[in-house]
């Protein structure tokens, strides 16, 4: 805390000539500036600016997110045998390979959905945010056949018994959803279309087209899907969306694209194979197909936010005006 | 034994025949009588309290306080005894220091572990190592190892070199010091000796011109009288020459040739320079010592040849190094604030990890038996999963980096409450000058121009050489002329004048060399400069006083060399309020000669003879101190014989006596002052530094308290207050000046109940113009200070120093200076700032909040101690109004911002924590975490916090009371401290609520939605501190808008790199338009609130407010209310009084 160097700005005003340091604008703190000052004239004309920028953009993504059709069914409760009530015999089921998952759910579209239809699967209770869980991979062994040993962070999988590693590697691979869902309109067969359901980036630049699945889910507990041995990993695209880890505890990923309209009152019945354990956790799965907007996809709250915002702001703007003719300061 | 030695002098001033014959007899004898009845004791009592300079009350009045001091004897277990010449004997019995100093604070051994200790007196470092400890667990590890010990392990090493360094330099100066020679009796001769190995007890001989080396009793000097000058600027910043005695018991030994042995009893080594109390046994005979008899180490003797003494306080215990209170560690008042801010920080972060950890315990607890099977979790090994939580402690470290680049120590500056300043030198420039003189009526102002040729004033040849002045005063020429005029009676008069500015005082004139050997200059010395300023005028017109003895005096008068006899010489006191010398001319007249105070001086002025003159005279002087000048008149008068032998006898009988000697001759000064003519006056300038009343003004205007302590005498003190505008005649007027506890407190009760009274009248006229009545000084002096400072009175004095506007501190030691600031900073959480420029400054510079060193006359040592140095005292106003209101303000706002932008950031990553089953995620990149505060949005906050300015100078200058602002600490206080965390909850709220609320059951990934986390804290964030800018120069927009482009390139970058997680979600998310509705939502819905309360500030203004506009749209509309919104400060009572 001692003297001279933390003085400079005062000690530059009061020492001696010769030790005057040399006048900059800068170090006397003279540039040029600008005062603005809040006045009521540009505190109501900042807030109606405000309103008119907010009300159109909330009433724009309002009616975006109402043109939104999202057609949502939670099948994870509905597709196991009725008799299996309680949680061990809900996970019984489940782990046993024998048993037959398949399940039929029957919809109804309620309005006219123009293609691309965009089909997801959403898992709730999730935590693929978990800390263990998003460290629990390795993304040089994605990318590099050389690297297939870097597999650090990837415990409890990271080599089979033999200790031969396992690419992909980590609890995010190991647990990759497995179920699978077949669309058919009135026993016509609608195609979902699985090509380009991953980034353009994650494909080229991340997984390698050159590494492929080895010991992959061939220790005891199986966690999840397998995958085909003679496919690179950048074309496992199911693989590469549920690597991108979601944000939150509840989120969908794109299961694929239905490239066909689908009409209203069109019955569509879908083919599910209730493979993937959520009933060890209490999660649910939930079987979702949307268009999507500019807006992305069905959500009310941003524009029931901005509404609020450019709604606040106009009220204020009245109210400050009012204030101002009745009792000026 | 001041005033005795006093009188000696007088003695021997009058009996010039045989004088040293009789006055030593006469001194036996007085102190023979001193040791029967002691009264000498008792008065040795007295004048140490009394201050310094015993001297200049000779004659003072003791009879009645002196009677009523109670007899001091030294209580042996008090006293330290030094048998004279026996070192071996004096330091057998009691472990006295040796006199090697020791300033350095470490040796090799102690070192590290002190210093390691001192410089974990930061906070802000033990935090620091305890996240540092805990990333060596590996568990908890968030940095590498030796990445989280490395900065605090540089920091430490840094600061442990640059103490080092400086300790070794003190070792060095130490070691020099110590290896000074001087010389001692050993062996009935004066050998060299090292000063670290002289020892109490022993004799040593210094010469003129050398520093003491320790302290020590004089015992004789070269000059008969027993004389020896000193000069104490080291100890008391005053450069005058001080006189010493030795005692005439001792002065006329020489100890190598007669061994002189005795005992000295002496007080315990204490810090207080201005007295010493001790006895000494010597031939059977006890003769007491006051502090007129020590000569103290540090000082330099002067005009002496040499002086002879004997050591009773070495090293360490000499009241200089007593005196030498180290130089502390200062702790500025934002230091302690900064540590507060970490305990903050450190509660916060642990809150928010405890309830993280107690979270994670419940979930984990509730999953206990799923765990193994859960997709997310799954881990052979799951014990002690909590510990990871400790993780924050790396956010928490981050946010450290950030509060150390807003330490600085100038904010301070915008806070002060008490200017605590030295009087010479700081508000003076310590130069007195002669400016008028009325005589005989008439004024001679040097106004009337005098030409160049004038100046060059007096000079005189002697044995060849020229003797000149050293300094010279205006030359008025019509006054010149008449002052040659021998004859007429004008000129006589003149004559008169000028014989008596030459002779009625108490001047030491020396000659100095000057680099033209034939030339040399005539420099007065002497304890009251008022003298030498009026000697210094008497010689310019050529009454040069060349030689002062205590017999007799040489004037030269205009080229005549003349000597006169001094018989008579009655000191200053402060109740007659003038001196007079009685002089034997050479025509074998009797002369008296008197000058003092005007007060005093038309009682004793025989008018009747001249009245028109005294008349004219009176006129002249109101007119000089209503320019601020100091005026003394001047009177004479020509003695008879009889009554001169009257005179003579009634002094001789009063000098001598036992009781009431002061009284005595006091009695007898005012008998022989009287039925005066008068010569005229003098007008004195105690020149002030330029700008010293309008600094003073501004000051007061701003709501500082400025308080004066000096080492001058309470005259000088007062008449430079009404100078500088200190003082103003509509005070009341608070003196304390006592020399006892109890009269101490009695006063102090006093005061109190006269403020008291006074701010009861004052609050009933409050409102009309009589307001200003009540303001109150306080005058206090150093012995008074004595009895009140470190005890249960300091309360009493407290109290009363903070209901008066201003107080004055005379005769005040250094130390004491840095006990009044300790007063003030011990109970109040007021800022201080102590203002000085000599040595006797450091104490009270080092103890204040913010010290200011003048870089004067007197040395650099208080520069060096200090925390700013500027060259005069007026610059303090710019340095606080100006700089001090602006480091203030910003200073506030960037502590305030600073935790705001970190808080909100950690904020958005604990919500986020809330919602990933409390395992700490994060979804913002570690490198975004990490850049966060050193490239998002560190540089606006630089630019903003060195350049903003809410006032231009020109404005806060004409407007001191803006700087009330920072007193009342309006920037940063505890209300704006928590509306600031409520701003910080809802922006972090919003932040981190919008984007969770439009993109729940999406499928947008954690990488993508962290990008618009870390996206939208920084444009939030730099728009927060863009509505608080209220200066924009060009650097502050290139560095808030560039932060935020600088933020989305590198987002850009991090997300370009394939390795990581995160690879290209930037470029997915800022594909689609909900990222930017999501974007500008944030921004705008956050900030409403903050904008809201700006709005609030407009429309309840405050002073800057007022003034922001007033400086924006000029004064037509906005200046009356400022007028009206400012009034208030003016009022006193609105002052927080403590």
């Amino acid at each position: 805390m001692s003297s001279g160097d933390g003085s400079s700005e005062p000690s530059s005003k009061i020492s001696k000539i010769s030790k005057k340091p040399r006048y900059s604008r800068f170090t006397q703190q003279e540039l040029p500036a600008c005062k603005p000052i809040l006045t009521p004239g540009l505190v109501i004309t900042i807030l109606i600016s405000l309103a008119i920028i907010f009300i159109p953009i909330g009433l724009s993504s309002i009616s975006a997110s109402e043109n939104v059709v999202e057609l949502v069914d939670r099948y994870d409760d509905v597709c196991i045998p009725s008799n299996s009530s309680n949680h061990d015999e809900k996970i019984g089921f489940i782990q046993d390979a024998a048993t037959n998952k398949t399940c039929f759910r029957t919809w109804i579209v309620p309005k006219k959905m123009n293609h691309p239809i965009f089909v997801y699967y959403q898992l709730d209770n999730f935590y693929q945010n978990h800390r263990r869980y998003v460290k629990s991979r390795s993304d040089h062994q994605l990318w590099s056949p050389k690297s297939e040993r870097a597999t650090k962070l990837c415990e409890p999988e990271a080599q089979n018994d033999d200790d031969k590693p396992i690419v992909p590697c980590g609890l995010i691979a190991w647990s990759l959803f497995n179920d699978t869902y077949r669309f058919s309109r009135n026993d016509d067969a609608i195609e979902i279309n699985k090509k380009d359901i991953a980034w353009g980036s994650d494909r080229t630049k991340k997984f390698g087209s050159d590494v492929y699945p080895k010991n992959f889910q061939t220790r005891g507990l199986i966690g999840g899907a397998k995958l085909n041995e003679s496919i690179p990993l950048s074309q496992q695209e199911d693989l590469i969306v549920w690597m991108r880890t979601a944000a939150l505890p509840s989120f969908r990923k794109l299961y694929g694209r239905i490239e066909t309209d689908l009409e209203a009152n069109d019955k569509i019945t879908i083919e599910i194979q209730n493979n993937y354990n959520t009933y060890s956790f209490n999660g649910r799965k939930k079987l979702v197909i949307s268009t999507t907007t500019w807006i992305g996809g069905k959500n009310d709250f941003l524009g029931r936010m901005y509404m609020t915002v450019g709604g606040t702001s106009l009220f204020f703007a009245i109210a400050f005006s009012i204030l101002f003719v009745i009792k000026p300061r | 034994m001041a005033s005795d030695s006093q009188i000696e002098i007088n003695e021997n001033s009058y009996k010039i025949p045989d004088f040293t014959r009789n006055s030593s007899s006469q001194r036996s004898i007085s102190s023979i009588q001193s040791i029967q009845s002691k009264t000498s004791v008792r008065e040795v009592g007295f004048s140490s309290e009394l201050g310094s300079k015993p001297i200049k009350y000779g004659s003072r009045g003791a009879d009645s306080r002196g009677l009523s001091t109670s007899y001091k004897e030294i209580n042996d277990e008090d006293a330290r005894l030094v048998y004279v010449n026996d070192p071996v004997r004096t330091n057998d019995k009691f472990e006295l220091a040796g006199n090697s100093i020791r300033t350095a604070k470490y040796s090799i051994l102690t070192f590290l572990p002190r210093n390691l200790f001192e410089q974990f007196h930061r906070v802000a470092y033990i935090y620091f190592l305890v996240i540092a400890i805990l990333n060596q667990l590996p568990q908890l590890a968030v940095f590498g190892r030796e990445a989280s010990i490395l900065p605090l392990a540089f920091v430490l090493f840094v600061t442990a070199v640059k103490d080092a360094y400086e300790d070794y330099r003190r070792h060095r100066s130490d070691k020099i010091e110590n290896n000074r020679l001087a010389w001692v009796l050993s062996n009935e001769k004066f050998e060299q000796k090292k000063w670290k190995n002289i020892c109490v007890g022993e004799i040593i001989k210094v010469s003129g011109n050398e520093t003491l080396p320790c302290d020590m009793v004089l015992l004789s000097t070269s000059d008969a009288t027993g004389v020896a000058y000193v000069q104490t600027t080291n100890l008391d910043g005053e450069s005058n020459l001080k006189t010493r005695y030795a005692k005439q018991e001792t002065q006329m030994r020489n100890p190598q040739e007669e061994k002189i042995s005795g005992l000295i009893k002496c007080e315990k080594p204490n810090r207080n320079i201005y007295g010493f109390q001790a006895n000494m046994d010597i031939d059977g005979k006890r003769i007491s010592l006051g502090p007129s008899n020590i000569i103290l180490r540090g000082c330099e003797l002067k005009n002496t040849d040499w002086a002879i003494g004997v050591a009773v306080y070495a090293g360490k215990e000499t009241k200089a190094m007593l005196n030498n209170s180290g130089a502390p560690s200062k702790r500025s008042r934002l230091e302690s604030r900064m540590n507060r801010e970490i305990i903050y920080l450190s509660i916060f972060l642990v809150t928010l990890c405890t309830i993280v950890c107690i979270c994670h315990g419940v979930w984990l607890r509730r999953h206990n038996d799923e765990l193994d099977l859960m997709q997310f979790y799954r881990k052979k090994d799951y014990s002690e999963p909590e510990v990871e939580n400790y993780e924050y402690y790396g956010w928490g470290m981050e946010i450290f980096f950030v509060f150390l680049m807003a330490l600085n120590i100038n904010e301070d500056l915008g806070q002060i409450k008490y200017v605590f300043s030295d009087k010479t030198g700081t508000l003076t420039e310590n130069k007195m000058e002669f400016q008028c003189a009325s005589i005989g009526g008439v004024d001679y102002d040097n106004g009337k121009a005098s030409t160049e040729d004038d100046r060059i004033g007096h000079s005189i040849q002697a044995d060849g050489m020229v003797l000149k002045p050293k300094m010279t005063v205006k030359l008025d020429s019509e006054l010149l002329n008449l002052s040659k005029r021998k004859h007429t009676d004008d000129g006589r008069h003149v004559r008169d004048f000028f014989m008596a500015l030459a002779a009625c005082n108490t001047i030491v004139p020396l000659t100095v060399e000057t680099s033209d050997p034939a030339v040399k200059l005539i420099e007065y010395q002497g304890e009251s400069p008022d003298e030498q300023a009026l000697v210094y005028a008497a010689a310019t017109y050529g009454f040069m006083l060349i030689e002062r003895t205590s017999g007799h005096i040489v004037i030269d008068i205009q080229g005549e060399r003349q000597r006169f006899n001094v018989l008579g010489l009655h000191e200053f006191d402060s109740e007659r309020k003038r001196m007079s010398v009685i002089l034997g001319c050479p025509d074998n007249t009797v002369k008296l000669f008197v000058k003092g105070a005007d007060t005093s001086m038309f009682s004793v002025i025989d008018k009747s003879s001249n009245s028109n003159m005294v008349k004219a005279t009176e006129a002249h002087l109101n007119s000089y101190s209503s320019k601020g000048l100091r005026t003394l008149v001047i009177g004479m008068r020509e003695l008879s014989a009889s009554e001169f032998e009257q005179w003579q006898s009634s002094y001789e009988s009063a000098s001598t006596a036992v009781m009431g000697r002061a009284g005595l001759l006091r009695k007898v000064a005012n008998n022989i002052e009287n039925h005066l003519n008068s010569l005229g006056a003098s007008g004195i300038e105690d020149k002030l530094q330029q700008g010293v009343p309008e600094a003073i003004e501004s000051l007061r205007m701003a709501g500082i308290k400025v308080w004066v302590l000096t080492g001058d005498k309470q005259e000088t003190a007062i008449s430079i207050g009404y100078s500088s505008k200190l003082l103003t005649s509509k005070m009341t007027q608070i003196v304390i000046n006592n020399n006892s506890k109890d009269s101490c407190k009695k006063s102090l009760e006093d005061a109190l109940l006269l403020c008291k009274k006074l701010t009861t009248v004052s609050d009933a006229t409050r409102g009309g113009p009589g307001a200003g009545i009540g303001q109150l000084a306080l005058i206090i002096d150093g012995t008074s200070l004595v009895y009140i400072l470190d005890t249960e009175l300091e309360e009493q004095l407290f109290e009363l120093a903070s209901r008066c506007t201003v107080v004055l501190c005379c005769r005040v030691a250094p130390l004491q200076k840095a006990g009044i600031v300790a007063l003030i900073k011990h109970r109040t959480d007021d800022m201080t700032l102590a203002i000085g420029d000599g040595a006797n400054d450091v104490s009270m510079i080092q103890k204040a909040d913010v010290g200011i060193g003048i870089s004067g006359q007197e040395g650099r040592q208080a520069v060096m101690a200090s925390d700013f140095a500027m060259g005069q005292f007026r610059f303090l106003v710019p340095l606080l109004l100006v700089h001090g209101h602006w480091n203030y303000q910003r200073m506030s706002y960037m502590i305030l911002y600073n935790f705001y932008r970190n808080a909100v950031f950690v904020l958005v990553l604990f919500w986020y924590v809330l919602f990933t089953s409390f395992t700490l995620t994060t979804a913002i990149t570690d490198w975004s975490s990490v850049l966060y505060s050193v490239i998002y949005t560190s540089l606006p906050t630089i630019v903003v916090g060195v350049l903003d300015k809410d006032l231009s100078r020109a404005t806060l200058l004409k407007y001191p009371q803006l700087y009330g602002a920072g007193q009342r600490s309006e920037s940063y206080n505890g209300k704006l401290f928590w509306v600031m965390i409520l701003d910080t909850l809802w922006q972090s709220v919003v932040a981190f609520f919008v984007p969770f609320l439009a993109y729940w059951e999406s499928d947008v990934d954690g990488s993508s939605l962290g990008d618009l986390w870390t996206i939208a804290v920084v444009v939030m964030v730099n728009i927060h501190l863009a509505m608080d800018v209220i200066r924009w120069y060009w650097i502050t927009h290139a560095a808030i808008w560039g932060s935020i482009i600088a933020t989305f390139i590198c987002v850009m970058i991090i997300d370009a790199v394939p390795i990581l997680p995160g690879y290209w979600a930037f470029f997915h998310i800022a594909d689609t338009k909900l990222f930017w509705v999501c974007l500008l939502g944030i921004t705008v819905g956050a900030l409403v609130p903050h904008f809201a309360v700006k709005f609030v500030q407009y429309y309840r203004p405050n002073n800057i407010q007022i003034a922001r506009e007033a400086e924006k749209f000029g004064n037509s509309r906005e200046s009356p209310d400022a007028q009206i919104e400012m009034n208030p400060i003016f009022d006193p009572p609105h002052r927080s009084g403590g």
